[in-house]
């Protein structure tokens, strides 16, 4: 059994997760804090 | 910690807190696992195998700390009415609830060559497993009621019951004959071997302040998305 198609496997699956939580995280704080700060320039 | 209670001061710390936790999370994660990955020799028994500890045991670590982060947060809601609490807590529980799903998949990867086996009932994966299933619960409690008065109450109170789950994690290797093998880091020493061990730290670190950052931007998000929230309604009433 050759242990690296697990190993590679358990790194992509964990890099993969790591920047979509990243990325998703990111991408939803700079949408929410451009859209208050727009709110607050109408006022 | 209640000086952190205003979310204006909470904000004014956390803008620039976020990018240096995350790049410096992102540099030592890079440096952890590229020596696990090159720089360490295979274990006597486990041989290659042995290098998805690097991304399993960190994966562990923040699954469980997670939930400890969203107890204490549970806590200091119900107990102080911390107006950051509630939100620390739902920020907390994607990236929780990710990181248990990744224990759970490299942990199952990691168990086919070394067990024999993708998945068993034993003490520790089914408790990992249940603590997945508390993530998911929590997230959908807490979107759930998120617009109710009562709702960061009701969650905390799920947050301080799911806790229970936390020392049954610890224990189960203890507690019951497992096939997951038995605590080899501890506070006061460890069974690996320092050529096999020395990444580890790193990589858990960088790990660790990558998911601080992404709590952090995850909670200023529901703070902003709070505020539109707030303008709107005064708009509406005016």
């Amino acid at each position: 059994m050759n242990h690296w198609t697990f190993i590679i496997a358990a790194y992509v699956v964990t890099l993969v997760g790591t920047l979509s939580v990243t990325a998703w995280s990111y991408a939803e704080m700079r949408r929410a804090e451009k859209r208050a700060d727009a709110l607050r320039d109408d006022r | 910690m209640h000086v952190l209670a205003n979310p204006a001061r909470f904000l004014k710390l956390a803008r620039p807190i976020t990018p240096w936790l995350g790049w410096a999370g992102a540099l030592l994660i890079a440096g952890g696992l590229i020596s696990g990955l090159s720089l360490t020799p295979p274990d006597y028994l486990q041989g290659e195998s042995v290098r998805m500890m690097y991304v399993h045991v960190p994966a562990a670590w923040l699954g469980m700390a997670g939930w400890s982060g969203i107890a204490a947060a549970s806590l200091m809601q119900l107990v102080w009415r911390h107006p950051l609490a509630a939100v620390a807590a739902r920020a907390i529980a994607l990236p929780g609830g990710l990181f248990t799903a990744i224990c759970l998949v490299t942990g199952s990867l990691w168990g086919r060559p070394t067990w024999g086996t993708w998945w068993e009932w034993d003490g520790r994966l089914t408790s990992m497993l249940i603590l997945l299933f508390l993530y998911i619960g929590y997230g959908a409690l807490a979107s759930a009621l998120a617009d109710r008065p009562s709702g960061p109450r009701i969650a905390s109170i799920y947050g301080l019951v799911g806790a229970i789950n936390l020392p049954i994690i610890h224990y189960s290797v203890i507690w019951w004959n497992t096939l997951h093998q038995g605590q080899s880091i501890g506070l006061t020493g460890t069974s690996i071997d320092s050529s096999l061990l020395w990444p580890l730290p790193i990589a858990m670190l960088g790990f660790t302040l990558l998911f601080a950052a992404i709590v952090l931007m995850r909670m200023r998000a529901l703070l902003a998305e709070a505020r539109v929230e707030a303008r709107l309604r005064r708009l509406a009433s005016v």
